[in-house]
């Protein structure tokens, strides 16, 4: 006779009296393929932990922001944040659909010319440029977007003694009516620094400003902020046309977007409080569009949107190692990967989904890591089905920043796979082995004899 | 691994403490548990039972036996 199909037996406590509102949410729902791909055939060939995009999801995300402010406003160009994935398989998914590529650091800088990007589609942003890099990035016409005095003066001196001019946009800080206000990147709005600054420029005779550039937050919820700031850059628009007679050919409103992710301490998930890219699309081309610019003076758009264009493509695959019980009766569960891997654990509340069918059982657990570390909780609470050493789970909205910030921390980083369009898989980086790891180490001579034996 | 006298247990799983006025719900190879347990069987002899009807080795299901002997400590359930 064949066996019935087991469950870890469980006894939970029935309470009596007002419903929580702000209930967890129990996730039965099994996630056993992700793109017609089976999760136990990906962590069978690939193992577990193991990072999954979908290239698929990567385009429509990407189709349709584009569609979404194409349709509102005649002249829009995406530049893809290489710090929140620049994986170069990546990479080329975005320049392939049409994006430029926007880089914060030298190397950055060098993984998007590798990627084929023409130097004069490249926007080089960030407070840290050495001279070499600016002076490379001038000569092959690349958008400099300018951090802080010094590096103007740096920029003005390096283009002087080597007879270049530079194409440049500064970026602009200022009050967009949201808390915490991000003040130290760029040249302060209010306080006239960026207008010092843009004077500066357009009398220096080996600069062109080109641009005008702002970064106003991360993970913002508030379109009516991107509102202020797209103002606030018509502003200076109009005004350096008025003053120096001089068109600003582009406005850059940075990235920031949220995904759909729920932030840790949020009441309700991300996907029923998170603006849509629609309403961040309104809110900023109603500004440009009703400042009065002609039409052949509207500046184009650029957006760095990086997040909200890849978090909900990637995957993060693991399994159980263990289950037990805290001092407090808590189910613990502790998983083959932690805050090593999945970096934006410490941001999130991610939505984890088992990989296989479970009864109707659930009990709350925490989801620990495997790091030898407190620190290392993936969930603080979650009610989740009777999971059990060996089976399987699906993080989700993992695309973005985790495969940046990782940290080689006690475990190795593991593979990452594609899962093309047509569902066939690829490794896009391999997992680490020690001999990656110790590749740049080195052992003094009087450290290499062995002491113990 | 002996069950109070007083608690009322359902073949659905369903356990009332009407010492402690507190209900319970278990699986259904939590209730058969119980209900071996209402009938004085000794842990080996749930293990060869349990076992002998579902997919699960013995060695694992001793350990969930235990943890689960634990939360009826843990509801004051057992005597």
């Amino acid at each position: 006779m064949e066996k019935l199909k087991y469950e870890r037996p469980v006894i939970k406590k029935m309470n009596a009296g007002l419903m929580n509102k702000f209930g967890t949410r129990t996730e039965y729902e099994p996630v056993t393929h992700i793109e017609g791909v089976s999760v136990k055939s990906l962590i069978k060939q690939y193992g577990s932990p193991l990072f999954v995009l979908s290239e698929k999801q990567i385009r429509r995300n990407y189709q349709s922001a584009s569609r979404i402010f194409k349709t509102r406003y005649p002249k829009v160009q995406f530049a893809w944040s290489y710090k929140t994935n620049y994986m170069n398989a990546v990479c080329r998914i975005f320049h392939q659909e049409g994006s430029w590529a926007e880089v914060v650091s030298g190397f950055e800088y060098e993984k998007a010319l590798g990627n084929g990007v023409p130097g004069n589609k490249i926007i080089f942003n960030g407070p840290d440029k050495s001279d070499d890099q600016l002076v490379a990035a001038a000569r092959n016409n690349s958008l400099i977007h300018i951090d802080h005095f010094d590096e103007l003066y740096s920029l003005i001196r390096l283009s002087e003694l080597n007879n270049l001019k530079p194409r440049v946009a500064i970026r602009v800080n200022m009050d967009t009516g949201i808390y915490p206000k991000w003040d130290r990147f760029g040249f302060n709005f209010e306080n006239g620094q960026a207008w010092n600054a843009i004077t500066r420029i357009i009398n220096s005779e080996n600069l062109d400003l080109v641009g005008l550039h702002c970064h106003i937050g991360t993970f913002m919820l508030s379109p009516a902020a991107y509102a202020v700031a797209a103002g606030k850059l018509c502003e200076l628009t109009w005004s350096i046309k008025e003053k120096f007679n001089k068109v600003i050919q582009y406005i850059d409103l940075g990235g920031g977007f949220p995904s759909t992710n729920t932030l840790k301490g949020a009441y309700l998930p991300g996907t029923d409080t998170v603006p849509s890219i629609d309403q961040f699309a309104d809110a900023i081309t109603d500004v440009i569009l009703g400042y009065g610019f002609k039409q052949e003076d509207l500046p184009l758009l650029i957006l760095e949107t990086g997040r909200a264009l890849i978090d909900d493509a990637g995957y993060l695959l693991g399994s159980v190692l263990a289950t037990k019980r805290l001092s407090d009766g808590r189910r613990a569960t502790i998983l083959d990967f932690g805050v090593n891997s999945l970096f934006t654990a410490f941001w999130y509340d991610h939505k984890v989904s088992p990989a296989q069918a479970f009864g109707q059982h659930t009990e709350e657990m925490v989801l620990y890591g495997p790091l030898c570390m407190n620190i290392d909780i993936v969930r603080e609470s979650i009610t989740m089905p009777l999971l059990e050493k060996g089976n399987h789970l699906v993080v989700h909205k993992v695309g973005a920043y985790n495969m940046t910030q990782w940290m080689q921390f006690i475990t190795l980083r593991p593979n990452i796979v594609l899962i093309d369009n047509d569902n066939n898989t690829h490794v896009i980086r391999k997992a680490e082995t020690l001999e990656y790891l110790e590749l740049n180490e080195q052992v003094p001579a009087h450290l290499s004899l062995n002491p113990l034996k | 691994m002996k069950l109070k006298k007083n608690i009322a247990t359902s073949a659905e799983g369903f356990i009332f403490n009407p010492g402690t006025g507190d209900s319970f719900s278990t699986n259904p190879i939590g209730a058969e548990i119980i209900s071996l347990l209402k009938e004085e069987k000794t842990p080996p002899m749930i293990i060869d039972t349990i076992c002998a009807k579902y997919d699960i080795d013995p060695i694992q299901f001793e350990r969930d036996l235990d943890d689960f002997k634990s939360q009826l400590v843990d509801s004051n359930i057992l005597d």
